[in-house]
């Protein structure tokens, strides 16, 4: 593929089949958020460390910033906008609001999309493998305190609704 | 009708549905307006040169490039801004003659996308002649200093000294005397959501429309209307219902405004620049590194008799308003918790060729309370003295309150022992002794920490002129500076459900969630039944120039507008239903969201009975009742007051306090620092929300941790920024954060109507000084005292390296 | 921080993959898991013509066991390996290794041999391949060649490989049943690259050492083998005195630069301090025989 030649990229995106054009170098982040117009996934370093761009890819949380949208190709991606169901905010969204696991709410997206990959890995964590696994993602409003609870409280309703 | 209090209660956040579901309103996600071109800035890659020359030729060829501004467009069609001293520096919204630190904007590209846009950014050829550098604030004082500002004549921006009571007299008078430098790290809160901007500007109008997420202080808006030579009814400003945080930081966003508006101005498209991390790291905002040296003049039985403070604040290569703020923003604060009355501040605020500051999470009282409490630490120590007994020996007491300072600040309210004997009795302080005892006999490292402070909230905007001489004030065509105001309107609407419409800026503080709780008080409804509109938009809001969601600003000023509001509603509720009931108002009373007569007797009329009548049938209203059921209240503090010829000033309205505690462990091996206890109380008055009065302590001590152990601004010897990327510049992480035990004591405000006051800076002013304090202790068998921070792994273990010969001997 | 234009193949094989190598002469990079790559061309930093993503080519992830060696193919995810029962049983070093790489979701998508091709000297996988005396396997035109790690790493960011070759596999040794081993690190920050970290498998037999194995990361541009410190050990035992004695050898034997993270004194220093706590640690797993 030649630089600037734009390039299919067809992929499943919260459950349906979307598809679009861009160049090799557009990141996937961008291509989510400019060109399918989720905007729920946020970029806040575009160097892989600040975790707010997490997204699940085929099940699998990983950096929607240092991955080409043309990787993506015939991917599965959940973001953000597909956590919640019919309607209803996911056990892991509902334990953010109870345990006030956010604040400006930027990190929030990527926030959630690590730790539901950290509970799917660790179904019974301890606070200090809930320290480390949130370690993923840098949140500057909150301490990560109101974030621990939050994982720890919804661990046993993932395991439930496993 | 609920009659249950929200105010006091943990209700859970309206805004988390959006912010959980990504649905928030961020600027980068909504945009405003079609056909959004994208900017991309070119910046100096020297951190001081002389700019020769422009050739843009190249990158306007590019393919999508609808435009290149570059300084010299800057110098001609705008203002430089206005900045916070008489020195006459030039402080242009890109660099003009010359850069004059690394990252300074020079051009802007406009393109189709950003892609494009930094593609062409790179085109932008700039010619340049590199000059000396200079970095070190005492250094650049230097008669052969490189100079950054030729006009000015010296990198001096700014100088006071600044006298209260007789403090040679103490220094004379005293039976010890104590001298000490430190050094304050340069470091910035790094908000998740870097800076953004969209600008349109309507030729045929003149006005110039810009959407961003600045937080304020709105002073900032006349300031850029007067650079881009706009009438300040022809430039809007607003700001979406979300920042992504900000913790001061957004404050300096506004030369970007300029920028990027100017840019919309030239290219007739409406631009987006999104500030990446790099830029950010390079050249957003962070507070300033500061060298002190800090004496101390007390008695032998501790009482502090006077102190002297001396600082040279490193703004970088212009100083950029609101400071120097970073010397004089905690005027009346200056002598913290303590009694003492006689205090000589010599504060210099100097340029060299570092990134620009402005407020951080704290702004400046982390710098002025790691200074004061390791002198209190040192003079303990000095003095055979508990550090917990000397300062309860010089902390005000409660019966001295309300207090005027010696630097003229009002200190509102409190019991400044009670919380510290809390927060002593939580962390069963006599028990860490116990252990600390135990774990030396051990050999090892177990030291206790422990910080005071004044937490101000609500600057009053006089306090910037305490930078001036009294002479310059004192002149006739001088216009002084007072005032902390904010405004909230409430409407109700036909079926008795409230909307509250903010002019601030929240940054993830909740002001939704807290004013459904306030206005659900007040006016006897649920908080579901009231809706808060909160973005702010200078068109349309009421405002004034000290608005903004900045200084802990919203708990107090921004709380008591809502509330006032509220009960001019509430009155005109009153009135009515007496006028339909026939009895004098005096005779009814609003209770549970109703209006009734005071004996039970008769009907009561309900908001939602009062609202209809009142939208479908203003004949029902007494002779002379406005229409409408609606109020706009604008608050502010009478004691908010101009500095006077004395520089005296109450430079916040209301003042809360912090008691902390902290053990922590060395490992000596390492330098390791673990935390194993953190105790801190407050006081801000009423607690409107407890849950969210803990998320802002919670998150105020990590950027306090943050500054004192991971995160620094460093340069090289050229000034190249070393910590320029996140690899670098250490975010503390969920595994670095401590677990914070946390309690409150409530001395409510009499200034405001609920009695709250402001915690959002909290405890980013003391863990530096909390955890100083307790590493020095934790290393006091070794001699080692902490000065100087962030305390690196590297710089601690040369410290207890330098130490360990000494005890040997 | 948009990467730079360059043209982009996502070859099926390893054959296409090394012929479209070969066709850009030295300017194509090649793109594994992405998690260095991508930020250095997000920063501009790296300006290739080319790149020639190795992610479609299932035949190189694989973890498989052949000649009481655990291999490797070079594309398998940090995350393949963090959770792979085969690594858990026959290489627990690199099992606790890999929980220092990065995050999660940085291993969601970094590979084994991305990692060791990239050769940060402060990464862990280097540091476990010199240890374990792994080798990799390089494919190129003139065929395929093996590497031991003193081969492979040559400084910074550095490998011997030619601009035309791609390494393919990573060979482990398995770890005798018994051996005691452990992954020291000294990072700022949970996740960081190490200031030092220290790999470390003892085996031991009665009162004897019969094997040590110590390597560094972050002590200097390359994964520095610590064989001096080992020799120490394998005469003297495990006791306390040559623990410590090793763990002054090992200071002995780095040669750590300064940056802004840590001065080469203090990761001198702490060599010597990980070394003693690495070797604690692994003869208190080590089962005895």
């Amino acid at each position: 593929m030649k630089m600037s030649d734009k390039v299919p990229v067809r992929l499943t995106v919260n459950g349906t089949s979307r598809e679009g054009r861009c160049e090799p170098r557009k990141l996937l982040v961008d291509f989510l958020r400019e060109d399918l117009g989720l905007t729920g996934t946020h970029v806040g370093c575009e160097h892989g460390i600040c975790g707010a761009c997490t997204i699940m890819l085929n099940g699998e949380a990983a950096r929607s910033c240092i991955m080409l949208a043309v990787q993506a190709d015939g991917a599965e991606i959940v973001t953000i906008e597909g956590l919640a169901q019919a309607g209803q905010l996911h056990p892991l969204q509902e334990a953010f609001r109870e345990h006030h696991g956010l604040q400006c709410g930027f990190c929030t997206p990527g926030m959630l999309m690590t730790a539901l990959d950290f509970l799917h890995v660790h179904p019974d964590p301890t606070e200090a493998e809930i320290r480390e696994g949130i370690s993923a993602v840098l949140c500057r409003c909150t301490g990560y305190q109101g974030i621990v609870n939050a994982v720890k409280a919804a661990a046993p309703a993932l395991n439930r609704s496993r | 009708m609920s009659s249950q209090r929200w105010v006091g209660q943990s209700v859970k956040r309206v805004e988390d549905s959006r912010l959980l579901t990504g649905r928030g309103t961020f600027i980068d996600d909504h945009p405003p307006v079609a056909n959004l071109y994208q900017a991309a800035i070119v910046r100096s890659p020297h951190a001081h040169a002389r700019i020769l020359g422009y050739d843009v030729a190249a990158a306007l060829a590019m393919e999508g490039v609808v435009g290149v501004i570059t300084g010299d467009d800057v110098a001609k069609a705008t203002k430089p801004f206005s900045v916070g001293v008489t020195a006459p520096v030039h402080y242009y919204c890109t660099a003009t003659d010359r850069a004059r630190f690394a990252g300074e904007p020079v051009a802007v590209v406009v393109a189709r996308d950003r892609y494009l846009a930094e593609d062409a950014a790179e085109a932008v050829l700039v010619q340049y002649e590199p000059l000396p550098v200079v970095l070190d604030p005492e250094r650049a004082l230097d008669p052969d200093a490189p100079l950054l500002h030729e006009a000015v004549g010296s990198n001096l921006a700014g100088h006071r000294r600044l006298v209260y009571g007789d403090p040679d007299r103490a220094f004379a008078e005293a039976d010890v005397v104590l001298a000490e430098r430190f050094k304050f790290p340069k470091y910035g809160s790094t908000p998740i959501e870097t800076y953004g901007i969209i600008a349109r500007w309507e030729p045929l109008d003149g006005v110039l429309t810009v959407w961003s997420n600045f937080m304020g202080p709105f002073i900032m808006h006349p300031l850029t209307a007067r650079v881009l030579g706009l009438p300040e009814n022809r430039l809007r400003f607003i700001v979406p219902s979300d920042i992504g945080g900000s913790f001061g930081i957004k404050t300096s966003i506004y030369p970007y405004i300029a920028l990027i508006g100017l840019s919309a101005m030239k290219t007739g498209v409406a631009v987006k620049w999104i500030e990446d991390r790099r830029e950010h790291l390079l050249a957003s905002s962070s507070g300033t590194d500061r060298i002190a040296y800090r004496e101390v003049a007390a008695r032998k039985d501790g009482t502090v008799l006077g102190m002297r403070f001396k600082w040279f604040d490193n703004v970088g290569g212009y100083i950029r308003s609101p400071e120097p703020g970073c010397s004089f923003r905690p005027s009346g604060n200056f002598v913290g918790p303590y009694r003492f009355q006689d205090l000589e501040v010599d504060a210099s605020v100097v340029m060299t060729n570092k990134s620009l500051t402005g407020p951080n999470r704290g702004y400046a009282c982390g710098h002025l309370y790691f200074e004061t409490e390791r002198m209190m630490d040192l003079l303990a120590e000095k003095l055979g003295l508990d550090p917990a007994e000397i300062r309860r020996r010089n902390l005000l007491q409660r019966e001295q309150f309300p207090y005027r300072t010696p630097t003229g600040g009002l200190y509102d309210s409190g019991d400044y022992p009670a919380a510290f004997a809390k927060a002593l009795e939580m962390a069963k302080y006599e028990e860490l002794r116990r252990e600390q005892t135990k774990r030396r006999a051990a050999g090892r490292y177990f030291g206790i920490g422990l910080a005071l402070a004044v937490d101000p909230s609500v600057s009053n905007m006089g306090y910037v002129a305490t930078a001036l001489d009294p002479q310059f004030r004192a002149k006739p065509e001088y216009l002084p500076k007072s005032g902390a105001v904010d405004s909230a309107t409430i409407k109700i609407d036909p079926l008795g459900r409230a909307i509250a419409i903010l002019g601030t800026t929240p940054q993830g503080q909740g002001h939704q969630t807290i004013v459904t709780q306030i206005v659900a008080d007040e006016l006897g409804l649920r908080p579901e039944d009231i809706t808060v509109v909160d973005e702010m938009d200078t068109f349309t809001r009421v405002w004034s120039i000290s608005s903004g969601t900045y200084s802990s600003r919203f708990g107090s000023v921004g709380t008591s507008a809502v509330a006032l509001a509220a009960r001019k509603l509430k009155a005109k509720l009153i009135e009515y239903a007496a006028h339909l009931m026939d009895v004098h108002p005096d005779q009814v009373e609003f209770r549970d969201g109703a209006v009734r007569v005071k004996s039970g007797q008769g009907p009561s009329y309900s908001i939602k009975d009062l609202a209809g009548r009142a939208h479908w049938h203003t004949e029902s209203l007494p002779q002379g009742m406005e229409p409408g059921l609606q109020a706009t209240a604008v608050f502010g503090f009478t004691v908010s007051q101009a500095v006077d010829p004395e520089d005296r000033v109450n430079s916040s309205n209301t003042y809360g306090f912090i008691a902390e505690v902290m053990a922590v462990e060395v490992d000596p091996e390492t330098a390791a620092i673990k935390i194993l206890k953190y105790v801190t109380v407050h006081d801000a008055g009423t607690i409107i929300n407890p849950m969210i009065a803990e998320g802002q302590i919670y998150g105020g001590a990590l950027h306090g941790l943050g500054g004192a152990l991971y995160e620094e601004l460093r340069y090289d010897d050229h000034g190249q920024l070393l910590t320029g990327t996140f690899m670098d510049y250490l975010v503390p992480t969920a595994s670095e954060a401590p677990v914070i035990e946390i309690a409150h004591v409530v001395s409510p405000s009499p200034l405001t109507l609920l009695g709250s006051k402001g915690l959002g800076e909290s405890s980013s002013m003391t863990v530096p000084a909390v955890i100083a304090n307790a590493v020095s202790d934790a290393l006091a068998p070794l001699g080692v005292r902490i000065s100087e921070l962030p305390m690196t792994p590297t710089r601690l273990w040369e410290l207890i390296q330098a130490a360990r010969p000494k005890r040997k001997t | 921080m948009k990467p730079p234009r360059f043209d982009y193949h996502a070859p099926t094989s390893l054959d296409e993959a090394l012929s479209l190598l070969g066709r850009y002469g030295g300017d194509a990079k090649l793109l594994a898991g992405g998690q260095s790559l991508m930020p250095l061309l997000n920063f501009r930093l790296s300006r290739p013509a080319a790149l020639i993503d190795l992610n479609r080519i299932p035949a190189l992830a694989y973890i498989k066991e052949a000649d009481g060696q655990v291999r490797f193919g070079a594309m398998t995810r940090q995350r393949a390996v963090e959770f792979s029962p085969v690594v858990q049983a026959r290489l627990p070093l690199l099992q606790e290794a890999t929980r220092w790489v990065g995050h999660l979701p940085i291993r969601t998508r970094g590979t084994i041999g991305g990692s060791i091709a990239h050769a940060d000297p402060s990464a862990e996988y280097p540091a476990v391949l010199a240890a374990l005396e792994g080798q990799v396997v390089v494919r190129g035109p003139r065929g395929e060649r093996t590497l031991r790690p003193e081969q492979l790493f040559r400084t910074y960011l550095t490998t011997s490989l030619e601009a035309d070759e791609i390494l393919t596999e990573v060979r482990l040794p398995g770890m005798p049943a018994g051996a005691g081993y452990a992954f020291e690190e000294f990072a700022r920050r949970h996740g960081d690259f190490a200031i030092i970290g220290i790999a470390a498998m003892v085996i031991v037999e009665g009162r004897r050492c019969r094997t040590a194995r110590l390597a560094t990361a972050g002590a200097g541009p390359v994964p520095v083998r610590l064989r001096a410190a080992e020799e120490i050990l394998e005469k003297d035992g495990l006791g306390d005195a040559a623990i410590d004695a090793a763990a002054q050898s090992a200071g002995e034997l780095v040669g750590p630069d300064s940056d802004i993270h840590a001065s080469a004194d203090y990761r001198r220093h702490l060599t010597r301090v990980l070394t003693a706590r690495a070797l604690r640690r692994a003869l208190a797993r080590a089962g005895g025989r």
